[in-house]
């Protein structure tokens, strides 16, 4: 394979302490140097990167639900990472609770055959905690890790019990491979669909409390203590969830945690307006209060909040033009997550550029133990070009996604995606940034 | 007037005085030999039930046959629901057929707001699952009204189950828009969140609540709230909160009691205070049938433009 | 027409109903909201006078019974008052009383509506103008003033108990 110079640019890579203008060569797949001025040798092609364009090294978004096998009617290993790459991010990991559930080789494989065969963004597979998800045993977890899984959840229900959560984190440290978990306490989240807060009571729907997740935080973090295994709290919703996690991490358990744009963006005033039940606002865990919004932008910014996930849950438009009780819980988010963190985190003086990079790049890689997060020379050539400037407005129909069920819709945003590079390859290019790769 | 009613938040102050001026004249229609105005005639009223209601059906089946309409009931079973065809397939079948109105009760709280994206008819909200029951409020709001004659100033009781109530929600929407104070009281199980932000005191305490009230609303305490554990017996909810004679005699000598049915007598109402000199609860039965008139009158005029 | 000219018309008018009814066994006044009502009153007040006898009057609201309604739904619906007949109109003499009579079609829905009420023995049409243009076979019996009109004119009747002057208006429009 040629060389690629990418010259120009601001190149933001905080794992080296980047952060300015460097040219960044690829080789083989490969980053070959980053440097100043660094001299073009023949036959290297020059990609001029326009001013104002950021180069780092590739998102990855640790938190996605592909569908596939099982539910290819919403999404496929295809779809999902044609979606991925179109909204930055070059390597995404996928959660289990596919049909059949990701809870043995067979499925992993499957999995990564299909991202082969789409040969976009990279995959990485989360398995199952228990078989069949259901909570009973442990599913074959080094088999799994084996196959190539990254980590394990039951992600869709929590972890049943203290004593599988227990077993599940102590047989992972052989691994240092996370549990990722989904927080609800069952019974105390009951048959709610919204945040239990003021908007869900004036509009007669179940409430579920932020207690729901932070209950069984507190759990998991006080089990991750006894056992020195590794929990990351997936898609953080409460302001009380979010005091669990800095208590644990007071007391060095190995606790991380993730938070979703929606989360972060959104609340639950969105259930009654600009459209009443509209059931793209409903996901699981829900859109909490202002108060809850607050918390979590303040623990984006103090940095105890690990990592930006989307909880990318594509579903089909049918399922979705129901009843707001009757649907499912979930919105698609891989192509809305970049301009939604420029607009309302950088721009908005809530966190760095370079800290951004850390959130979508260093610490997911960095939990996961997979390659990237850096351009160290010799890492993979997985890069993201993102244009902080450009003016982005979202459209589903223009989505890569089979799904649509964005509440994101006609939002006008100031930040988007230039180009997405996974092993030195361009696997997405917006025309719409000014750069031609 | 916007082109449905799903909730008593569709309505301006002006809105609910003219249904309520309206129903009066509703009133007088039925009460004479023929019961019968020529006002709807040739237009098509749907009553789409998804949930079992003796009392609201036939007192809206009734509204529509005095307004000359022609109805056609759909009772849908739950049941039926779980396996066969989408509430929008149902309605766009429904639509399909041009009807003017459509009348709906559903399990599901914004189950109307669906069907309003969906049909270009007019959506009447007949009960959605705890959110809200605007025609009760409204029926509530002319009863009250033609006893107290006002009902700006007036102190109203809500007494039971809030939670899953949405007879009570539209009703607090509604009163306090027109300025009455209203008061809820029920067991801290069974109150909703936020009630102060709609304006209504929440008490737990039923003597302090219904002391000099002009207005006692009763709400029904459903058996399957004892499974919830959201209150432990009957006999205990009826001990503490359980209107009683006692209980009555604590408010305005005027005062009413109400209750939208059907009623759990010894439960949240004694016997003595359902059938008592105070109990308003079959004229809300009978003027439920103006009341309903009235919205259907005045819903089959202007619209505004929908945006 | 002043308040005198409207007056005078409606003691004629009274006149005339006695004389062609040959008294007033089993008269009734029937006044079309909204200035039919006070007219009806008004001529009940001067029959009392001249006989010494009470003739019973009700309102009657004709909207519920308008052919304009909802043909296209582009006003806000007309406001609707309570009827009040508090008599059984068999086999009365029933005079119907409005303000204008104008294409007709208030006193066809006012005709529908009564009949509604029971079988009275006649139906007789007062009313205080008559401005022409009829677009339905309708005549008054009484007439307090033949107005001839244009269509492009319009006529404002106002009465004391509504307007707080008796007085009628032609208005170019």
């Amino acid at each position: 394979m040629s060389k690629t110079l990418l010259k120009g640019g601001r190149v933001v890579d905080p794992a080296n302490g980047r952060d300015g203008a460097f040219d960044v060569l690829m080789d083989g797949g490969r980053i070959a140097r980053v440097g100043r001025d660094l001299p073009v040798d023949a036959g290297t092609t020059v990609v001029e990167i326009p001013s104002g364009l950021v180069i780092c090294p590739g998102l990855i978004d640790m938190h996605v639900h592909l569908r596939e096998p099982g539910q290819e009617h919403k999404e496929t290993v295809a779809t999902g990472t044609a979606s991925a790459v179109a909204g930055g991010f070059t390597a995404v990991a996928c959660m289990p609770n596919t049909n059949p559930v990701n809870d043995n080789a067979g499925v992993t494989e499957y999995i990564l055959k299909k991202a082969a065969e789409a040969n976009l963004a990279r995959v990485y597979p989360i398995g199952a905690v228990s078989r069949g998800q259901k909570g009973e045993e442990l599913a074959d977890i080094a088999e799994l890790k084996r196959a190539g899984c990254v980590a394990i959840t039951d992600d869709g229900h929590p972890v049943s019990t203290a004593m599988l959560m227990r077993r599940a984190l102590e047989y992972t440290t052989m691994f240092r491979m996370p549990v990722i978990e989904h927080c609800e306490e069952q019974t105390l989240r009951g048959d709610g669909v919204a945040h239990e807060g003021f908007h869900a009571s004036a509009l007669g729907l179940r409430g579920i409390p932020g207690e729901a997740e932070s209950i069984m935080a507190l759990r998991d973090i006080a089990l991750a203590g006894l056992t020195r295994g590794m929990v990351h709290i997936a898609h953080m919703s409460a302001r009380q969830t979010l005091d669990a996690v800095r208590w644990g991490k007071s007391r060095k358990a190995h606790v991380t945690c993730e938070v979703t744009p929606h989360h972060f963006v959104l609340t639950d005033d969105m259930l009654g307006a600009p459209i009443a039940y509209d059931t793209n606002v409903k996901m699981n865990p829900p859109l909490r209060e202002t108060a809850d919004r607050d918390a979590l932008l303040a623990g984006l910014a103090d940095g105890s909040i690990d990592v930006i996930a989307t909880d990318h849950a594509p579903h089909h438009y049918d399922e979705k033009h129901v009843e707001f009780d009757r649907a499912p819980f979930g919105i698609t988010g891989l192509e809305t997550c970049v301009s939604l963190c420029f607009d309302r985190l950088v721009h908005a003086g809530v966190v760095s550029l370079p800290r951004l990079v850390e959130l979508l790049s260093v610490n997911p890689a960095r939990i996961l133990s997979v390659p990237g997060g850096s351009l160290s020379d010799g890492a993979p050539a997985d890069i993201s070009i993102l244009a902080p400037d450009l003016k982005v407005t979202i459209s589903v129909a223009r989505m890569k996604s089979k799904s649509k069920n964005s509440p994101f819709d006609g939002w006008r945003l100031r930040g988007g995606v230039a180009a997405t590079i996974v092993g030195g390859r361009a696997v997405f290019v917006n025309e719409g940034a000014g750069i031609q790769l | 007037m916007k082109k449905d009613l799903l909730g008593i938040g569709d309505l301006t102050p002006d809105e609910i005085y003219a249904i309520l001026d309206t129903a009066e004249a509703m009133r007088e229609i039925g009460q004479r030999t023929i019961k019968k105005v020529p006002t709807l005639r040739g237009k098509t009223v749907v009553n789409l039930f998804y949930e079992p209601s003796t009392r609201t059906r036939t007192s809206f089946e009734i509204a529509e046959k005095r307004l000359s309409a022609d109805t056609l009931n759909i009772a849908v079973a739950q049941s039926s629901v779980l396996k066969g065809e989408t509430l929008a397939d149902t309605a766009l079948n429904i639509e399909a057929m041009q009807p003017d109105f459509i009348v709906l009760r559903h399990a599901s709280s914004g189950a109307g707001h669906l069907l309003s994206r969906i049909c270009k008819s007019r959506i009447i909200n007949a009960g959605d699952g705890t959110h809200e029951h605007p025609t009760q409020a409204l029926l509530d709001a002319f009863t009250i009204r033609e006893h107290k004659k006002r009902i700006e100033g007036l102190k109203v009781v809500i007494v039971g189950d809030l939670l899953h109530s949405r007879v009570l929600r539209s009703n607090v929407l509604l009163l306090t828009s027109l300025g009455a104070e209203v008061w809820a009281c029920g067991p801290p199980t069974l109150v909703p969140i936020g009630l102060d932000r709609l304006g209504v005191r929440a008490s737990t305490s039923i003597d302090e609540a219904v002391a000099d009230a002009d207005v006692i609303m009763m709400l029904r305490i459903q058996q399957e709230r004892m499974h919830g554990a959201f209150v432990p017996s009957l006999r205990e909810y009826f001990t503490t909160f359980g209107m009683t004679v006692e209980r009555v005699a604590r408010a305005k000598p005027d005062v009413i009691i109400m209750h939208p049915g059907p009623m759990n007598r010894g439960v949240e109402i004694a016997s003595e205070v359902a059938d008592g000199p105070y109990s308003v609860i079959l004229e809300q039965v009978a003027n439920g049938v103006a009341v309903r008139m009235a919205v259907l009158y005045m819903l089959a005029g202007e619209t505004e433009t929908e945006n | 027409m002043d308040a005198d000219r409207v007056s005078r018309a409606l003691t004629r008018i009274a006149h005339e109903i006695l004389e062609r009814n040959r008294g007033i066994d089993e008269l009734a006044l029937i006044g079309i909201r909204t200035r039919g009502v006070p007219l009806a009153k008004r001529l009940a007040q001067t029959i009392r006078e001249v006989s010494h006898h009470d003739v019973p009057t009700g309102a009657l609201d004709i909207t519920l019974y308008r052919d304009d309604l909802m043909r296209a739904a582009v006003a806000a619906q007309p406001v609707v008052r309570k009827t009040e007949i508090p008599f059984s109109i068999d086999d009365k003499r029933i005079l119907l009383v409005d303000d204008v009579l104008y294409t007709g079609r208030t006193i066809r829905a006012a005709l529908d509506a009564l009949i509604e009420f029971g079988r009275p023995k006649s139906i007789q049409l007062v009313v205080l103008v008559d401005r022409g243009h009829r677009e339905l076979p309708i005549k008054a019996d009484y007439v307090g003033k033949n107005v001839p009109t244009a269509l492009t004119q319009s006529i404002q009747v106002h009465l004391l108990e509504i307007d707080g002057r008796d007085e009628v208006e032609i208005q170019e429009s």
